[in-house]
C-alpha cells in the first residue's frame, strides 16, 4: 500500500470505530430495555407540555432572522479566534485588517438595525 | 500485532504534526505588500458602496435623497475608472507589471481595460435604474450598492492572477447579481429569475471551483503565471487531470458568459430581472466572465492551446447559431435580447478561438462596444416596459414609431448595431473578430459567423418592422391604447443621459474606432 493511501487508514479506522460505538450502544440498549408501548410514549416530546397540532406545522419566519444573524456572527468568530491566538505575529497590520473586517460586519448590523430587521414583529 | 502498531503510528503521527504546526510551526508570517494605487478602483467601489449603505441606513428617506444615490454611484464608478486610467500610464512605463498583492492580482493593461468597461456599465445601468426604480416605487440604495459590489467583483475577476482570487471575484460578482435579479419585489417573474440564476449560478461556481482543484492537482499551483511556467517546463505523460480541469473551468465560465450549452438560464433571467439589471448582466457580467476566460486561456494555458482551441471552436459555433436562431423565434423583446446576448457571446468566442493578438483585441473591442449597445437597448426597453415592467412583447412595440419616435429611432440604431450594420460600433466589432479568424486561416468559422449575422439581423429587424411598419394592435380599441401609451412613455432625465452616452459611443466607435482599437491593443495579455 502506498504511503498516500496509508494515511487514509486513519479515517477508515475512525469511521469504523464510530460505527461500532454507535451501533453497539444502540444495539445493546435495544436488547436489554423492557418494551411496554403506550400511546403517550409515541407523542412528540415538548418539554412536558402536550403538543398542539402536527409536527409539520409552519414555523415562524421571524426566527429566520436570528438564524441569519447567528450565521453572520458565527462566521466572524471563525476568523476571530485564530487571529486572536496569533495576534502578536500579525502585528499592527493584522489589527487593522481585523478592525476592517469587524467594522464591515458591524456596518451590516447597523444597516439591518436601521431597516427594522431586529424589531420583534 | 505489528500491523496494529503500524496503524497506531498512523493514527498518532499526523496528530502530533498538526499540533506542532499549530504551536510552533508558523513563527514567521510574511504579509504581502499591497500596492494601494493599483487596487484603488476596487477599493473605491467597495468603500463607496459601504458608505452609501450606511448613509442610506441613517438618512431620512425623502425624495431628493434618492436622486443623490444615483449621482453618488455615478461619481464613485467614474472616480474608480479615472483611477484605473491614471494607473495605466504608470503601468505602461514598466515593461512587465508586477502583481498588486503578492502576485494574486495583476493590474495590467488588460485589467484596466475591463475595469474601465465595467465602470462605464455601472454608470449606464445606474442612470437607467434611476427612472426605473422611481416608476416602480422601489426607491432605496440597495440597487446602487449591489451594483457597485457586483462591479468590484467583476474587476477582481478581471485582475486576478490566481484561480482562487478569480473564484472570489466570481462569487462577489454573482451573489450581488442574484439579489439584483430578484430586486423587483412585487414581480413574480423577478423572484423566479433570481432563484433560477442562483441555483444554476451556484452550480456553475462549484464546477469552476472543481476545475481549479484539478488544475492545481495537475500543475501544483493556482497562480496563473506559475501554472504557465510549470506547463512550459514539464511534459505530461498523462494529461487527463489537466484537461479535465481545463474543461471544468470552461464550463464554469461558459455559464457566466452564457455560451451554449450552458445558456439555459439566460433568456429566463433576462426576461424576469428588472430591465436595468438585465442590461448590467449582459454588459458587466459577460465582460468579467470573458476577462477571466481570456486570462486563464491566454496566460495560464497558452502552451496547451491544442487542448482548448477545438473546444472553443465548437462552443463558438454552437453559441452563435443557437443564439441567433432562437432569437428569431421569440416574441418577447427581453427574451430576444437574452438570446442575442448568447449569440454575441459566440462572436466574442471567435476572437478567443483565433488565439492570436488580433483575436484577443477583437474580443475586447467587441465587449466594450457591446456594453454600450446592450445598455442602450435596455434603456429603451425599461422605458417602453411601462409601469409594472410588463410590456415587453413585440406587440407592445407595434406603432412605437408613432407613439414615441425618439425611442423608436434610438432602439433601431441599437438593434442595427447589434446586427452589425456599418457606421455602428457593432460592425467594427464583428469585423474585428471575423478578421482575426480569417488571419489564422479559420475560414469555416468566419463563414459561419457571417451567415449567422444574417439570421441575427432577421431577429432584430422583426422588432424594427413592428415599431415602424405595423399599426398598434389591430382590432383592439386603438385610441385609448395609444393615448395611455403616450402618457406613460416619458423618458426620465437620467435615462436620457444614458441614451445619449450609448448613442454617442455606438456611433463614435463605429465611425472612428481607432481610439478604442488602440486601447484594446494596449490591453493584450503578456
Amino acid at each position: 500500500m502506498s504511503q498516500y493511501l496509508r494515511s487514509y487508514l486513519t479515517i477508515a479506522f475512525l469511521s469504523a470505530a464510530a460505527f461500532v460505538l454507535v451501533g453497539g450502544t444502540l444495539g445493546i440498549s435495544r436488547l436489554v430495555r423492557p418494551r411496554k408501548p403506550s400511546p403517550e410514549k409515541s407523542v412528540a416530546y415538548e418539554s412536558g407540555v402536550d403538543p398542539v397540532g402536527t409536527g409539520w406545522s409552519q414555523s415562524q419566519i421571524r426566527y429566520y432572522i436570528f438564524a441569519l444573524l447567528f450565521v453572520m456572527f458565527d462566521v466572524e468568530a471563525v476568523f476571530l479566534f485564530p487571529w486572536a491566538l496569533r495576534l502578536e505575529n500579525f502585528g499592527v497590520f493584522g489589527l487593522v485588517e481585523m478592525g476592517t473586517f469587524v467594522g464591515i460586519v458591524l456596518l451590516g448590523l447597523l444597516y439591518a438595525w436601521r431597516k427594522g430587521v431586529l424589531r420583534w414583529v | 500485532m505489528s500491523f496494529l502498531a503500524a496503524v497506531l503510528m498512523q493514527v498518532t503521527a499526523p496528530a502530533t504534526d498538526v499540533v506542532d504546526a499549530a504551536v510552533g510551526g508558523i513563527g514567521e508570517i510574511t504579509l504581502p505588500a499591497v500596492q494601494w494605487r493599483a487596487t484603488a478602483p476596487i477599493d473605491i467601489m467597495i468603500f463607496g458602496a459601504l458608505v452609501l449603505l450606511v448613509v442610506a441606513a441613517l438618512a431620512r428617506h425623502t425624495g431628493w435623497v434618492h436622486r443623490i444615490y444615483v449621482w453618488a454611484t455615478c461619481a464613485i464608478a467614474g472616480v474608480a475608472g479615472i483611477f484605473a486610467l491614471n494607473y495605466s500610464s504608470t503601468a505602461r512605463n514598466t515593461a512587465k507589471p508586477a502583481g498588486a498583492i503578492a502576485d494574486a492580482l495583476r493590474i495590467d493593461g488588460f485589467a484596466i481595460f475591463i475595469t474601465v468597461l465595467i465602470c462605464c456599465a455601472v454608470i449606464m445601468a445606474t442612470l437607467i435604474a434611476d427612472g426605473y426604480l422611481k416608476r416602480e416605487a422601489l426607491n432605496g440604495p440597495e440597487f446602487y450598492v449591489l451594483t457597485l459590489l457586483s462591479a468590484s467583483g467583476g474587476i477582481i475577476m478581471a485582475s486576478a492572477n490566481d484561480l482562487v482570487v478569480m473564484f472570489l471575484g466570481l462569487e462577489i460578482l454573482s451573489i450581488a447579481l442574484y439579489v439584483l435579479a430578484g430586486s423587483h419585489l412585487r414581480r413574480q417573474e423577478s423572484q423566479e429569475a433570481a432563484i433560477k440564476y442562483f441555483v444554476l449560478g451556484g452550480f456553475s461556481s462549484a464546477i469552476f471551483l472543481y476545475g481549479c482543484a484539478l488544475v492545481y492537482g495537475a500543475t501544483g499551483s493556482t497562480n496563473l503565471g506559475e501554472i504557465a511556467s510549470y506547463l512550459g517546463e514539464n511534459v505530461f505523460f498523462h494529461n487527463g487531470l489537466l484537461v479535465a480541469g481545463t474543461m471544468l473551468l470552461l464550463v464554469g465560465l461558459g455559464f457566466k458568459i452564457a455560451a451554449v450549452p450552458f445558456h439555459m438560464w439566460t433568456p429566463d433571467v433576462y426576461q424576469g430581472s428588472p430591465s436595468p439589471v438585465a442590461g448590467f448582466m449582459a454588459a458587466a457580467a459577460k465582460a468579467a466572465g470573458f476577462a477571466a476566460l481570456l486570462r486563464i486561456l491566454f496566460t495560464a494555458l497558452e502552451s496547451r492551446r491544442l487542448d482548448w482551441q477545438p473546444v472553443i471552436w465548437v462552443l463558438a459555433v454552437l453559441t452563435m447559431v443557437v443564439g441567433a436562431v432562437l432569437a428569431a423565434t421569440q416574441t418577447d423583446v427581453k427574451r430576444i435580447m437574452g438570446y442575442s446576448s448568447i449569440s454575441h457571446a459566440g462572436f466574442i468566442l471567435i476572437g478567443l478561438q483565433a488565439a492570436s493578438a488580433n483575436g484577443s483585441s477583437g474580443a475586447l473591442f467587441y465587449l466594450f462596444a457591446y456594453t454600450f449597445i446592450v445598455l442602450g437597448s435596455f434603456a429603451v426597453i425599461s422605458v417602453v416596459g411601462g409601469r409594472g415592467d410588463n410590456a415587453h412583447s413585440i406587440d407592445d412595440y407595434r406603432g412605437l414609431g408613432r407613439r414615441a419616435p425618439v425611442l423608436a429611432v434610438l432602439f433601431t440604431l441599437f438593434l442595427l448595431a447589434q446586427a452589425g450594420i456599418p457606421t455602428t460600433s457593432g460592425f467594427i466589432a464583428k469585423f474585428g473578430v471575423i478578421r482575426a479568424a480569417a488571419d489564422v486561416h479559420s475560414y469555416a468559422i468566419a463563414m459561419i459567423a457571417m451567415f449567422v449575422s444574417v439570421i441575427g439581423a432577421y431577429a432584430y429587424l422583426r422588432i424594427v418592422v413592428a415599431m415602424f411598419m405595423s399599426d398598434s394592435d389591430p382590432g383592439s380599441d386603438d385610441g385609448v391604447e395609444v393615448g395611455s401609451g403616450i402618457a406613460s412613455l416619458v423618458i426620465p432625465f437620467a435615462t436620457k443621459i444614458a441614451l445619449a452616452i450609448a448613442v454617442a459611443a455606438t456611433l463614435f466607435f463605429g465611425i472612428a474606432p481607432q481610439l478604442l482599437v488602440n486601447f484594446a491593443d494596449k490591453a493584450l495579455l503578456r
